[in-house]
């Protein structure tokens, strides 16, 4: 029978299908942080069940860090508890923890691949829904409830129903100045938020074929923001140049030994998808988020569109915008690089080669947060640290930050946010903040202008 | 697991979509390390303005709605992966909730805590917010075992899905948990045969 690359992902990890139910699926690698993880470890010691494979687990401390003088202790008290439980609870079970401060510490989407961990043929899982940006790497990833992590923990596997499957192709040329994140915002924009629900994704076409990792890694990430539990592309040369070397790949001739696995994890031609929708790379421009789901895209050159809803008229009054007007020329007094959508060095160096010799405007917060610590180091080691720093940029440590404003990264309330992260949702940045998605390179040109622009104009 | 055969009640209605779990439960309030108190942070950035005053115009502030059922509109649940939204709920005082559509992650969250996701169809859906609308009194009734929502007063009835297992898990109080760690041989088993320990 042909087979899509997720079936034969899913299939090679089934340790049993319960008729009628879901199936029992083992999990190659279980990522987990201090938000997600207290009440399982509790469920587990409620129960006394023992955490069963504790090497297949890693921790970071990413959501609820601060992002300046990491090297003291937390201030927030409740921060500072649910980080000394992750601590407890990683030495009582033996889980390797890269917490805060570890040279491997970062957001968990970002740490597990550079480190890697993150490999082809894999099934992932962590207790966070961005979870599906390891599929980049042709692999089965998914986020989970707490209720999970505690049947991870006991016993390596979860229950799922298996998805369905959904391919979305996006082939073509793209456009001078179109980014990752301008592709997958376009993509959410044209099938709305829930389309994915119930799917699994994979991503085909010459486009994602071009991407670097780091860019296949922004698209994977907001699959789950059209609903899609997961998105994944096959892995090819790309994906093995990047995996080779790193610390927890396989090496020598372990590493030859998957790579042949790893080739032959690609659709079957004529293999079938429930769902399948295609664009044109042309078609795709630099996108800005209007409303307070992902799906309320535009092209930046658009207008806002009418739409009769309840909900959109909700989302345009919190927003405070109109339809039928466009977002250039909008002023602006914040704007973030971070998230684990793009803060990889591939979206520090777009920003910083824009910013070069020019400075923020005067209004602007512009807030830059490495994903990791790895990160971090590499900005420094090439310089950018100066370039964002002369043109007024602040510099910080990593954690996920004004992504979900658990720390005090807040943008304050009424306020816009030109964001990189991956969510618009009301109050997500902070009480009454107004988050607009964007891409960094369009981040970065608001911080300078001070207002949205369109700076493709300025490309030749 | 708490069991959930049915039950018959009135319901809250939230006629909006797209509800994501930062709404249903802020981030803000994540810092816990425990299971309890999320109730009183359900919806808090609806429920109450920046001084902590309740906003009149948000229905789980209106006294003519109250009951065990939240009626919301499409696409519930959507965003994050936190159980923390479904903990809210629960920890509030509802045993349903109805929406035409749920997120994966969140509908697979409330299963695992008792708190029944019933997905109806749009139509059936506009005509329990009419209902509600009308009469906030009216009594819906959601029998589990026979996989069905009722109107009562208006005889309207329609049949949900549920997957098979779920339902034994809910209609037994049984968990995942628990069958999991008694597959463990198995799981073992599949280890073995597949190289994944040394
Ligand atoms: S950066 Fe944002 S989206 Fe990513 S894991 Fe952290 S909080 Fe979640």
């Amino acid at each position: 029978m042909k087979k899509t690359l997720f079936d034969k992902i899913w299939d090679a990890h089934v340790v049993e299908s319960i008729p009628n139910g879901p199936d029992i699926l083992y999990i190659d690698k279980h990522l987990i942080h201090e938000v997600t993880s207290p009440q399982a470890f509790q469920e587990l010691k409620d129960r006394n069940i023992p955490v069963f494979r504790p090497d297949k687990t890693v921790a970071t401390a990413d959501h609820n860090t601060p992002t300046e003088n990491q090297h003291l202790p937390v201030k927030d008290l409740l921060s500072r508890k649910q980080l000394k439980e992750l601590t407890q609870n990683c030495e009582e079970n033996n889980i390797t923890l890269y917490g805060l401060g570890h040279p491997y510490n970062g957001i968990v989407h970002v740490m597990a691949p550079e480190l890697g961990i993150t490999q082809p043929g894999m099934t992932m899982v962590c207790g966070d829904s961005h979870t599906s940006t390891h599929g980049a790497f042709g692999t089965i990833a998914f986020g989970i409830g707490t209720s999970q992590v505690a049947q991870v923990f006991a016993s390596q596997s979860v229950l799922v129903q298996k998805p369905k499957k959904l391919r979305v192709n996006v082939n073509g040329k793209l456009k001078n100045g179109v980014t990752p994140k301008d592709v997958i915002l376009y993509i959410i924009s044209e099938l709305g938020t829930n389309s994915g629900t119930g799917y699994f994704c994979e991503y085909a076409g010459n486009v994602f074929e071009e991407m670097s990792m780091e860019g296949r890694m922004t698209v994977c990430n907001m699959s789950i923001e059209m609903g899609a539990r997961g998105g994944l592309i096959a892995p090819d040369q790309t994906t093995y140049d990047y995996v080779e070397g790193r610390e927890f790949a396989p090496k020598g001739e372990a590493f030859e030994k998957l790579k042949t696995y790893w080739e032959s994890l690609k659709t079957d031609e004529g293999a079938t998808f429930d769902q399948e929708y295609s664009f044109d790379a042309e078609a795709i421009e630099p996108m800005v988020t209007y409303g307070t789901n992902p799906g309320m895209g535009i092209k930046i050159s658009q207008a806002i569109p009418e739409n009769e809803s309840k909900s959109s008229g909700k989302a345009l009054a919190y927003m405070g915008f109109t339809a039928g007007e466009s977002l250039i020329d909008k002023p602006i007094n914040y704007i973030f690089i971070g998230s684990c959508t793009n803060s990889r060095i591939e979206d520090f160096r777009i920003a910083a080669n824009y910013i070069k010799g020019k400075q923020k405007a005067k209004n602007v917060n512009a807030l830059i947060v490495p994903g990791s610590r790895q990160v971090a180091a590499q900005i420094e080691a090439e310089g950018l640290h100066t370039i964002f720093e002369e043109a007024g940029f602040q510099l910080r440590q990593p954690g996920c930050s004004a992504c979900l404003a658990m720390n005090d990264d807040k943008i304050p309330a009424g306020e816009y946010c030109v964001s990189t992260s991956n969510r618009n949702f009301e109050g997500r940045q902070g009480q009454g903040s107004r988050t607009i998605l964007a891409s960094p390179l369009t981040a970065a040109a608001t911080a300078i202008a001070g207002k949205i622009v369109d700076y493709t104009q300025n490309l030749n | 697991m708490e069991k959930f055969i049915t039950l018959t009640d009135t319901a809250v209605p939230l006629e909006i979509e797209n509800i994501d779990t930062d709404q249903i439960i802020p981030a803000r309030f994540l810092k816990a390390t425990d299971k309890a108190g999320f109730g009183e942070n359900l919806f808090k950035d609806w429920r109450f303005d920046h001084e902590g005053n309740e906003k009149e115009d948000f229905p789980l502030n209106q006294e003519r709605y109250h009951g065990q059922l939240l009626v919301a509109g499409d696409n519930f649940g959507c965003g994050s992966s936190r159980e923390h939204a479904a903990w809210a709920i629960k920890a509030y005082g509802f045993k349903v909730v109805v929406s035409s559509y749920f997120a994966d992650i969140f509908k697979g969250n409330s299963l695992n805590n008792g708190l029944l996701p019933v997905q109806v169809s749009p139509e059936f859906l506009s005509e329990l917010f009419k209902a509600i609308e009308e009469n906030p009194q009216t009594q819906i009734k959601v029998d589990l075992e026979n996989q069905s929502i009722k109107l009562i007063d208006k005889n309207l009835e329609e049949k949900f899905d549920i997957d098979a297992y779920k339902k034994m898990c809910l209609l037994k109080g049984f968990d995942d948990i628990d069958f999991l760690v008694s597959k463990l041989d198995q799981i073992k088993a599949f280890e073995k045969a597949t190289n994944r320990i040394n």
